[in-house]
């Protein structure tokens, strides 16, 4: 009954959604500001009418009730409740009404913003936004209906339906399948949201480049309006991406972060693109240049967020074949045909509205050098697009299936990110406008001389490795320009407003959030490359087969096996077996002990691989139990790694966010501040 | 009692025969590879079943069984080209970490920065050069004779002024 409920609760916000886009336009030609008045409260309706419909579906997970499909396949009583609420998004009829849940919240605080000065782009971003939420709620409602009940039919067949079947009988199996155990980690619970966050709020930037497309309001209002959007957006799609990866690290048991996955690529483009516009929306905004560019950009940005979210949902990943018999998959594509289309055929339509409103002065200008770095992330966008539909398009042409693994992707993109590192150097010292090779080798002269120092030192006491060094040789650059870069702007200030250097560092952040946000940014980036170069270049591993008492040595490190144990949690329908293990330095030192874990969970039938790390910034030695048979005497299988610098990856991760948050931190709104000190000087006038 | 020990060192002789020979036959497998070694090949493999999961560290009873085979494979000497070659001829291509022709792997991607490059130079050039209009007041300005006129012409009208 309370399935029944939900159900329809999700076809009325269906229905509320499809209102609003109607009632949006009608209102729009026919000049009825009440009508999208009316669009925009039904808009606003549909956050409550989701979060009803979630929490009924959260009810009938936290309570067992097997006879929903979506409960049955997802959790299971051994469950603890907290995983069973997050299991909403462990499956796809869940994940698809978070999407729309999230996209509805997002959707609820544009309308809820004041449009005095925007009111054009009011129905048409209401008809962005309700067009996209119809299209993954009508996912739900026709397609992959989470409220869908098991029935049995007289003929012992179990199938699930939205309403029941004449001759049969509603079927309640005993205990749930389980949430996949990969996905009761905590970071896959945190992961998924915080991604999705990324992709639904990125839907906001387009919806008004749309806007005003469709109104012809091409000025940078649409720009001014939604940076900070597209600015959290890329926050949330950024984090989202590294707890993904550090999700890989703790339970994959392969000993990475990244293993160039489609399904982590489909999340990686979508932040490409919105990389490439959050650089060139600033040469817009200072230079009115590259309209077409950023429209564009953004666009593509939206198309990728539902591609990904198509990649995921399809099958098409597993085969073309799949892709045919999913009943999702065509849908997707259409949807992002259509949209694609239409985006690009109103660009072109405004297309002379849109011309840039300077000229290119310099080919070593800011806007040059940003110019380059879009090129770059659209090219290993063109990587990483090329390597995901590859297999799929090999298949259908060829019918032979290919396989597009990392090494393809290494091999293609590490020039393209070694040349965006080096613009990363470059970039801050040159100036808007105009810059010479002069004024730039001026600026960069002092930086390059310390990272070629740094480069040096490195040289005779860490590492010959050319690739490596290259790659140092451009961090310390990147990291010498931009504290170069903090330097001068916190110098000048303390020469000018007289300020100890620490407040004008502080004051210089303040005053220019995006700005200095920006450096701590790429600053994070430097860390994280330190960590990336360091695995990528230097990890080595190792792998065998020993009895207790005896070791493995890998690098330096001895890993020596000491027991092995076994037993059953039962309320948690869980074995844990777990390994003891000490790590001994090259002199013998003792450094700690090590507990790799192998988890088997009962109710799915899957086991789990827990590594033992022990971690520093100079590097992590990474234990893995691979095998044991309690009573045999040659002893249990143990795999070890040990990754060089990798924690630098994760601090950089951590800086990232901070950087982020400063440059996204929303600005006193210009003309309010203009109006309290009107009105401050107003009461000053009548006081006097 | 000649006829025993005859018999008896027959029998010895035949037993370190055969001892030989099975020796032979273990020396011919060559010692147990190591795991790393198996892992090394492993690591460029994918198993069909396994979506992007690579053979070394995938924790299915089928990617063990094949592991094993490579031990096996490895054991009797073969080498990674003819151990790799045999789950291609298996398995089809797709078990390999990369598609077999390199050239229409790569080709699309460097056509495409080529491309790109290509376009953002022609823009710059288009950026740079001046439109007709612009590049009439800005020769006007620089030619110098022009100029001269123009303050002559100037001149004048100031001093007619004066």
């Amino acid at each position: 009954m309370i399935a029944d409920f939900g159900y329809g609760v999700l076809l009325v916000t269906f229905l509320v959604t499809v209102y609003s886009v109607f009632a949006a336009i009608y209102g729009e030609f026919k000049k009825k500001p009440a009508m999208v008045e009316s669009a925009r409260r039904a808009m606003l309706l549909t956050w409550p009418l989701l979060t009803l419909t979630a929490g009924i579906l959260i009810y009938l997970l936290i309570n067992n009730h097997f006879e929903v499909q979506f409960v049955y396949e997802v959790t299971s009583r051994s469950m603890p409740t907290y995983l069973k609420v997050t299991a909403w998004w462990g499956g796809q009829a869940g994940s698809l009404l978070f999407w729309s849940w999230l996209m509805s919240a997002f959707a609820s605080l544009v309308t809820l913003r004041k449009w005095d000065r925007d009111r054009e782009f009011l129905p048409w971003v209401i008809v962005v936004a309700s067009v996209t939420m119809a299209f993954f709620i009508g996912m739900n409602v026709f397609f992959e209906n989470p409220f869908a009940k098991l029935y049995q039919s007289f003929d012992g067949q179990i199938a699930p339906h939205t309403f029941q079947p004449a001759n049969s009988i509603l079927f309640t199996p005993r205990d749930g399948q389980g949430l996949n155990p990969l996905l009761r980690h905590p970071g896959m619970v945190i992961h998924p949201p915080m991604l999705y966050l990324g992709f639904v709020s990125f839907v906001i930037p387009y919806a008004f480049a749309l806007a005003a497309l469709i109104t012809g309001r091409t000025d940078d209002r649409w720009i001014r309006l939604t940076r900070r959007w597209a600015l959290w957006a890329w926050l949330f799609l950024s984090a989202g991406l590294v707890l993904g990866g550090r999700w890989a690290y703790d339970v994959l048991g392969w000993g990475g972060y990244w293993g160039w996955d489609p399904v982590e690529i489909a999340a990686f483009m979508p932040w490409l693109t919105g990389t490439a516009f959050l650089h060139s929306v600033m040469i817009q905004e200072k230079r009115g240049m590259l309209k077409h560019w950023n429209m564009l950009l953004v666009i593509l940005t939206y198309d990728l967020v539902i591609f990904g979210t198509f990649l995921t949902r399809s099958g098409v990943l597993s085969s073309v074949h799949a892709f045919a018999q999913s009943a999702i998959g065509p849908l997707f594509f259409a949807f992002i045909g259509l949209t694609l289309i239409t985006s690009v055929a109103l660009l072109i339509y405004r297309w002379d509205s849109l011309k840039s409103e300077t000229k290119m002065t310099s080919m070593l200008s800011r806007e040059a050098l940003f110019l380059l770095n879009n090129l770059l992330f659209m090219s290993i966008l063109v990587v990483c697009f090329w390597g995901v539909i590859y297999p799929l398009i090999s298949e259908l042409f060829t019918g032979q299936k290919v396989t597009v693994g990392p090494p393809f992707y290494e091999r293609a993109t590490s020039p393209l990110f070694a040349t965006l590192m080096l613009l990363m150097g470059i970039a801050p010292l040159s100036a808007w406008g105009h810059s010479t090779v002069k004024t730039l080798g001026r600026a960069i002269w002092k930086p390059t001389v310390g990272a070629v120092i740094i480069t040096a030192v490195l040289y005779a006491t860490y590492t010959q490795n050319i690739i490596a060094l290259i790659g140092f040789f451009l961090v310390a650059l990147v990291i010498l320009v931009t504290l170069y870069e903090y330097w001068r702007g916190a110098y000048a200030r303390q020469r000018s407003q007289d300020e100890n250097i620490l407040a004008s560092f502080w004051n210089l952040t303040g005053r220019n959030r995006r700005r200095y946000g920006g450096y701590i940014i790429h600053l994070s980036m430097m860390l994280m490359a330190i960590g990336i170069l360091g695995i990528e270049i230097f990890q080595v591993e190792t792998q065998g087969t020993i009895a207790v008492g005896d070791s493995l040595q890998l690098s330096g490190y001895t890993i020596k096996y000491k027991e092995v144990a076994s037993w059953d949690d039962r309320p948690s329908g869980v074995n844990y077996t777990r390994a003891v293990v000490e790590v001994y330095d090259k002199d013998g030192k003792y450094l700690g002990n090590l507990n790799p874990r192998k988890d088997y969970y009962y109710d799915s039938q899957q086991p789990m691989t827990i590594p033992g790390q022990l971690a520093s910034l100079k590097d992590e030695v990474y234990v893995l139990l691979i095998d044991w048979e309690p009573i045999s005497p040659v002893g249990t299988t143990f795999k070890v790694f040990v990754n060089p610098l990798v924690n630098w990856l994760w601090l950089g991760s951590l800086l990232f966010l901070v950087g982020v948050i400063i440059a996204a931190w929303p600005d006193k709104d210009p003309e309010r501040v203009a109006v309290r000190a009107g009105k401050r000087a107003h009461q000053t006038s009548a006081a006097d | 009692m000649k006829k025993t020990l005859f018999t008896t060192l027959a029998v010895l002789f035949l037993a370190f025969v055969l001892a030989g020979l099975a020796a032979d036959s273990v020396s011919a497998q060559g010692p147990t590879p190591t795991d790393d070694e198996v892992n090394r090949i492993a690591k460029q493999l994918y198993c069909p079943v396994c979506e992007s999961t690579p053979l070394d560290v995938c924790p299915t009873e089928a990617c063990r069984q094949w592991r094993d085979l490579i031990r096996q494979m490895l054991s009797e000497g073969k080498s990674e080209a003819e151990i790799k070659q045999y789950f291609v001829e298996q398995y089809g291509v797709r078990v390999l970490n990369e598609p077999p022709n390199r050239f229409v792997s790569y080709v699309v991607p460097v056509v495409a920065f080529l491309v790109g490059v290509f376009v953002l130079f022609r823009g710059f050039q288009m950026w740079m050069k001046p439109s007709i209009t612009e590049a009439g007041a800005a020769e006007s300005e620089a030619d110098p004779i022009h100029q001269d006129e123009y303050i002559q012409k100037m001149e004048e009208e100031l001093k007619k002024r004066k």
